[in-house]
C-alpha cells in the first residue's frame, strides 16, 4: 500500500501529438492518498480509462512520471507494479474452476498453499460464490464471472492499489448495490488504495471519499461529494453531478449584481471585471418560486413528482431551468418568477467557477 | 409454448433430398455397385458378393499403403499443427506488418496443387534444382528419386510448405477474437507467458484447431496430385499412399471391382478417424 503520485502526466494516443485535441489525457498533477477511496467520475470518451491503464501500467504515459511512495515506476511493467484490476467486462479463465481463478493471482505469486485456500474462502465469501467454487467458469452467467473478476482483484491482500474500471456495468441493479456495499466494507478492513472508474454518479458519490471528475481530458474538481454539489468548480461538475443538474445562465457581472433575462439579481460578494463568457449557475435545490417581480421570469413547463420531492421544469427566457421543490412545500399555481439563494449562487467565467476570494483566478 | 405438429412438413425436405440423391447417393451407389459385382465389360455384371472386400482387407499392398498413409499424416499433423500455433502467436496484431504477413502466409494455399509437385520437383532435383544441387554440393546425400528417406523427407517439407499457412491462419482468426482485456487482466493477475498461452489462448483457440486438425487429416489421408507429381509413388512403392494406390489400381489395372471396394473402404476410414478426433478433441476441449 502506497501513495500514488502523478507528476505533470499526460498521454496522447497519436505519435506526434500537436494540438490541444490530440491529447487524450492532459497534463496533470495528482496525488491518490495511501489507503483512499477515490471515484473517478466522467461521461465516456473523457480520459478515465486511460487515466486508469496508466496507473496500472497497461499504458505507457507520453510525458511525466508516476510515483508509487518515492519510487518512479513509470518504466516498470503491471507485473512489477503489483496493482490490482477489475474491467468493465468480465475476463475470467473459461477452462479453471472458479477456485483456480480466484486463486490464479496468489499462485502466480506463489504464495503457500493453505495460504491462497485461506484468502479463496475469504474472497469466495464475500462475492457470495462460496457454494460455486468448484464449477467450471465457463457457462457462469455474465453476472457471476464478473463477481470473479471483482474476486480476483480482491484477493491480493499485498496490492498497492486496487483499480476498477466500470466494473458494476454488466451486473443488475440489486447486486450492484451489494457489491458496492461490499467493496466499501472491504476498503474499511483492509484500506487498501482503490480507485473506481464510473460514469455513474451514484456509484461514485456512494463508494468514494474523494470525486475525481474528469471532462475532456482533464481533471476538473477532486472533492468530497459535498464539495462537488455545493461548489462545482467547472460547469461540468455542476451540470454531471445532481439529478438534475445544476441551471447555468448565461448573466453580465456588475460588482455584486448579475443582469440576467433583463432582472437584477444581487450577488453574495462583489466580483471584479471578468471578461469572456460569464454565466451564472445555481442547483435546483436552491431555487425557489415565487411571483410578482422577485428574482427571475418564469415559465413553467411541466412537473414531475418523483416522491419525496418534485421537479418544475421551465424556462428563463428561452433556457431550461430546473426548480426542486420539497414535498411539503405547496407549489404557487400562479408562479411565474424564480428566485435563487444568494449563497449557493455561482459566477463562472469561460466555464470556470470564479472565486472573488481567489483573486489570481478572478483577475 | 405449443408447436403445431404436422407430419406433412417432411415433404418440404423432398426437393433438397432429391438434389442430393442425384449428387451424393446415387453416385455413391454405382461405386457400391462395381464393389459387389464383377464385370468384363459390354455392360455384364455377375454377382460377386463380398468377395472384392476380402481381396482389399487382406492385401499386403493395401496394408502397406494404408501404414505409409498413416504415418505421413500423423508426421505432418505434428509438426503443421505446432508449427502453425507458433507462426500464429509471432503474427503482428495489426498494421501494415499484419496485412503482409497475411498476404504471404496465403500464398502457397494460392497455388494449385500439381504446380506445389512441380515446383518441388524441380527445387530438389540435384542437376538444376536450387535445394538439390546445393545440399549435394554441401555433401550431403540427398536425391528424393532413388532414395526413399529423401523422397519422403521431400514429401513431408512440401506438405509443411504447402499447408501449415492453413493452420497458421485459422490459429491466428482464433487469437484475434480474443479481447484485449484478457491479456491485460493476465498482466495485472501476474500470469507467465505460458499461462496466457494455456489459459488464454489455447482454450480460445479450441474451436479452430479442431477444425484445423479435421481439414488437415482428411487432406493429407486423401493426398495425391503432389506426391504424384514428385516422386509418382516411388522410388519403388515407398511413397505410394492410398490415393495413388487407388488410382493405380483403378485406372491403371482396370480392376474396377476391388478398386470399388477399396473407394468404400477408404471413405470409411475417413469417417472414422475423423469422428475420433472430433470426438476426442471435444471432450479434451471441456477437460482443458
Amino acid at each position: 500500500m502506497t501513495r500514488i503520485t502523478l507528476e505533470n502526466l499526460a498521454h496522447s494516443y497519436l505519435p506526434n501529438p500537436s494540438k490541444d485535441d490530440d491529447w487524450a489525457l492532459k497534463p496533470m498533477d495528482m496525488v491518490w492518498q495511501d489507503g483512499g477511496a477515490y471515484a473517478l467520475l466522467g461521461s465516456s470518451g473523457c480520459g478515465k480509462s486511460t487515466l486508469l491503464n496508466i496507473i496500472s501500467g497497461l499504458l505507457v504515459p507520453s510525458q511525466g512520471r508516476i510515483l508509487f511512495g518515492e519510487r518512479d515506476v513509470t518504466a516498470l511493467p503491471t507485473l512489477e507494479r503489483n496493482i490490482a484490476q477489475v474491467f468493465q467486462f468480465p475476463v475470467v479463465y473459461d477452462t479453471m474452476s472458479v477456485r483456480d481463478n480466484l486463486a490464479f493471482p496468489l499462485k502466480n505469486r506463489g504464495l503457500p498453499a493453505d495460504q491462497i485456500a485461506a484468502r479463496v474462502a475469504e474472497v469466495a465469501e464475500m462475492i457470495g460464490m462460496s457454494a460455486t467454487l468448484d464449477r467450471r467458469a465457463r457457462g457462469l452467467t455474465a453476472d457471476a464471472k464478473q463477481k470473479i473478476s471483482l474476486g480476483r482483484g480482491m484477493v491480493r491482500q499485498d496490492v498497492n492499489a486496487i483499480l476498477f474500471d466500470e466494473p458494476l456495468t454488466v451486473i443488475d441493479p440489486h447486486m450492484k448495490w451489494e457489491l458496492r456495499t461490499q467493496l466499501k466494507d472491504l476498503h474499511r478492513r483492509f484500506g487498501h488504495t482503490m480507485i473506481y472508474v464510473t460514469h455513474d454518479q451514484t456509484e461514485a458519490l456512494t463508494f468514494a471519499d474523494q470525486v475525481v471528475v474528469m471532462y475532456d481530458g482533464r481533471v476538473v474538481q477532486a472533492g468530497t461529494p459535498q464539495a462537488l454539489f455545493e461548489a462545482p468548480e467547472h460547469t461540468f461538475v455542476g451540470y454531471f453531478i445532481g439529478s438534475p443538474g445544476m441551471n447555468l445562465l448565461e448573466a453580465r457581472i456588475e460588482g455584486a449584481t448579475a443582469h440576467v433575462a433583463g432582472a437584477r439579481i444581487t450577488l453574495a460578494q462583489g466580483y471584479g471585471p471578468l471578461d469572456g463568457r460569464t454565466q451564472i449557475g445555481i442547483r435546483p435545490e436552491f431555487l425557489r418560486l415565487g411571483t410578482g417581480d422577485e428574482g427571475l421570469p418564469f415559465t413553467i413547463r411541466r412537473i414531475e413528482d418523483v416522491g419525496h420531492h418534485r421537479i418544475v421544469r421551465g424556462q428563463v427566457d428561452g433556457t431550461e431551468v430546473n426548480v426542486v421543490v420539497p414535498e411539503s412545500q405547496p407549489l404557487p399555481a400562479d408562479a411565474d418568477r424564480v428566485v435563487p439563494d444568494p449563497a449557493h449562487l455561482h459566477v463562472y467565467r469561460d466555464d470556470w467557477r470564479v472565486d472573488p476570494a481567489r483573486r489570481e483566478r478572478a483577475a | 409454448m405449443d408447436k403445431p405438429v404436422n407430419n406433412r412438413a417432411w415433404f418440404l425436405v423432398l426437393p433438397v433430398l432429391a438434389l442430393v440423391a442425384f449428387s451424393a447417393i446415387l453416385p455413391l451407389m454405382t461405386v457400391v455397385n462395381y464393389s459387389l459385382q464383377d464385370t468384363f465389360g459390354n455392360n455384364q455384371f455377375f454377382w460377386a458378393g463380398l468377395e472384392w472386400f476380402e481381396e482389399v482387407i487382406h492385401s499386403d499392398r493395401i496394408r502397406a499403403a494404408l501404414g505409409r498413409q498413416i504415418i505421413f499424416s500423423a508426421t505432418i499433423l505434428a509438426i503443421e499443427i505446432p508449427l502453425g500455433i507458433f507462426i500464429a502467436l509471432n503474427m503482428p496484431k495489426k498494421g501494415v506488418w499484419a496485412s503482409f504477413c497475411l498476404v504471404v502466409m496465403a500464398l502457397p494455399l494460392l497455388i494449385p496443387w500439381n504446380v506445389v509437385g512441380t515446383i518441388w520437383q524441380v527445387f530438389g532435383r540435384v542437376d538444376i534444382g536450387l535445394l538439390g544441387y546445393t545440399l549435394t554440393k554441401l555433401g550431403v546425400s540427398y536425391n528424393y528419386v532413388n532414395d526413399p528417406v529423401a523422397a519422403w523427407i521431400t514429401i513431408i517439407v512440401m506438405d509443411v510448405w504447402h499447408w501449415t499457412s492453413l493452420v497458421a491462419l485459422l490459429c491466428y482468426a482464433g487469437l484475434q477474437s480474443i479481447p484485449d482485456a484478457y491479456y491485460q487482466a493476465a498482466r495485472i493477475d501476474q500470469a507467465s507467458r505460458w499461462k496466457v498461452f494455456r489459459y488464454i489462448e489455447l482454450p480460445k483457440m479450441q474451436g479452430v484447431l479442431l477444425i484445423a486438425v479435421l481439414l488437415r487429416f482428411m487432406d493429407s489421408f486423401m493426398i495425391y496430385t503432389e506426391p504424384f507429381v514428385l516422386t509418382g509413388g516411388g522410388p519403388g512403392n515407398a511413397t505410394t499412399f492410398l490415393s495413388i494406390d487407388l488410382v493405380k489400381m483403378a485406372v491403371g489395372q482396370f480392376d474396377l471391382g476391388p478398386a470399388a471396394a477399396f473407394s468404400l473402404i477408404y471413405f470409411l476410414v475417413i469417417l472414422l478417424i475423423s469422428f475420433v478426433f472430433y470426438t476426442v478433441m471435444t471432450k479434451e476441449g471441456e477437460a482443458l
